[in-house]
C-alpha cells in the first residue's frame, strides 16, 4: 500500500515537472511540453492500473488550482476549455500504454512500450481531444481532425522517445518496470 | 509552489467554497444552450462585470488567466471570417470565454486548503470501495512536496549536462530524472511504513 502510493504520488510529481521543464527541446531546437511524455512514460513504468492513478492524482492538483499543466495552466477551467478532451483522455492514455506494456510479455520493452504509446497517447488520447475540441469549437469532427494534424507528428516522436526511455530504465535498472513484474 | 489562487483579496474569496463550485456548474449548465449573438454577448459581459466589481487589478488576473485561449479565438475568427459566419463563431467564441473565465474565477478566489477540503468532502462515499480519505491527504502531499523537489533535481541535472557537452540538454535527461523518482518512491515508502503506514 505505502509503496503504491509513494510510485503514484512521484510519478504524478514526474508529469509536473515535464510539463514545468521548458528546456527539453527536439533535434530541430523547437521546444516542445514534455507533458505528454510523462503521461506515457507514467504508463509504460507503473503499468495500467497504478499509471492512470499517478495520472489521475496529477489531474486533481491540476483542478484544485495548482498551475501544473504545461504552459503554467491549471484550475478547473481546463475542463471548459477547447483542450479538455485531451485532459480527460490523459488517464485513459496512461492506461492504455501500461495495459500494451502489460500484456504483451513476449515483446521487447522498446517495442511494447513504442506499441502502447502509439495506442494510449496518441490514437486514444487523440480520440479523446477531438471530440472535446469539436464540441467546444462548434465544429464537426473531420473539420477538428484537420486542425489538430499537424500536432500529431510531435507527439509521435514523443512516444519514440517514450519507448527508448522506458528501455533505458529496464537496461540501467533490471526489473525497475512496475509493468512487467 | 505557488498556486493560481488571486492574492487580491476580494469578497469572492469569503464564500464558502463548495457553494462557489456548485453555482458554477450550475451557470455552466446554463450558458451552454445559450444562441444568438445578444443573449451570448451579454453572459460574457455579466461575468466580465463580476470580474470588474472585483477591482481592476485581480480583473487584470482574470485576463492573463484567458491567455491560453488566444489560438482558439484566432482559430475561430479565422474560420468564421472565412466562411462568412461571423455571428456563429462570436457566440462560439464568447460562450467560450465566459465559461472558462467563471471557471477561473472560483479557481482565483479559493484557497488550495478550501478546495483539498471539498475534495476529502466529496471522496467520502469512496472510502467504502478502499480509497481512504487520508491515503488521497497524504498523495496530494507528496505531489505538492516532490514536484519541486524532482524540479530541481531537473535543473542539476541539465547544468551537469551543460557542464560536459556542446549540445543542449535533451530526453536523455528523462531518464535519471525518472530513476531518482524511483529512488525516492522507495525511500518515502519506506519511511510512511516506519511511521505506522498509511
Amino acid at each position: 500500500m505505502e509503496r503504491n502510493v509513494a510510485y503514484i504520488a512521484l510519478f504524478a510529481a514526474l508529469i509536473a515537472v515535464l510539463g514545468l521543464v521548458p528546456q527539453i527541446t527536439l533535434m530541430s531546437g523547437v521546444p516542445i511540453t514534455a507533458q505528454s511524455l510523462g503521461v506515457m512514460l507514467c504508463g509504460a513504468v507503473l503499468g495500467a492500473r497504478k499509471g492512470a492513478l499517478a495520472v489521475l492524482l496529477f489531474l486533481v492538483l491540476v483542478f484544485l488550482g495548482l498551475p501544473l499543466l504545461s504552459g503554467g495552466r491549471g484550475g478547473i477551467g481546463v475542463l471548459a476549455g477547447p483542450t479538455a478532451g485531451f485532459v480527460v483522455g490523459f488517464p485513459v492514455a496512461a492506461f492504455v500504454t501500461g495495459l500494451v506494456v502489460e500484456k504483451w510479455r513476449s515483446a521487447p520493452v522498446v517495442l511494447a512500450a513504442f506499441v502502447g504509446a502509439v495506442l494510449g497517447g496518441v490514437v486514444v488520447l487523440y480520440g479523446f481531444g477531438l471530440v472535446g475540441m469539436a464540441l467546444k469549437l462548434g465544429k464537426t469532427l473531420p473539420e477538428t481532425a484537420m486542425l489538430l494534424t499537424p500536432f500529431v507528428a510531435g507527439d509521435l516522436l514523443k512516444t519514440a522517445i517514450a519507448a527508448l526511455i522506458t528501455k533505458g530504465l529496464s537496461q540501467v535498472r533490471p526489473g525497475v518496470l512496475l509493468s512487467r513484474s | 509552489m505557488l498556486t493560481l489562487t488571486s492574492p487580491v483579496e476580494t469578497r469572492l474569496h469569503r464564500l464558502p467554497a463548495g457553494a462557489k463550485l456548485a453555482a458554477l456548474a450550475l451557470a455552466t449548465v446554463a450558458i451552454t444552450p445559450v444562441a444568438g449573438v445578444a443573449p451570448a454577448l451579454g453572459v460574457t459581459a455579466a461575468v466580465a462585470g463580476l470580474y470588474l466589481a472585483q477591482g481592476w487589478r485581480f480583473a487584470g488576473h482574470g485576463v492573463r488567466m484567458l491567455r491560453p485561449l488566444w489560438p482558439f479565438l484566432l482559430i475561430l475568427a479565422l474560420w468564421h471570417g472565412w466562411a462568412d459566419e461571423i455571428a456563429r463563431g462570436a457566440v462560439i467564441a464568447l460562450k467560450l470565454v465566459a465559461v472558462v473565465a467563471l471557471a477561473n474565477l472560483v479557481t482565483m478566489t479559493t484557497r488550495l486548503d478550501a478546495m483539498i477540503a471539498v475534495l476529502e468532502r466529496l471522496a467520502r462515499p469512496f472510502a467504502r470501495l478502499g480509497l481512504s480519505p487520508r491515503v488521497l491527504a497524504v498523495s496530494i502531499a507528496l505531489v505538492i512536496r516532490f514536484t519541486p523537489v524532482l524540479l530541481a533535481r531537473a535543473e542539476r541535472l541539465a547544468e551537469a549536462w551543460r557542464a560536459r557537452s556542446p549540445r543542449r540538454p535533451n530526453w536523455r535527461l528523462v531518464v535519471p530524472l525518472a530513476l531518482g523518482a524511483l529512488d525516492d518512491a522507495e525511500q518515502v515508502a519506506e519511511a510512511l511504513r516506519a511511521r505506522g503506514g498509511l
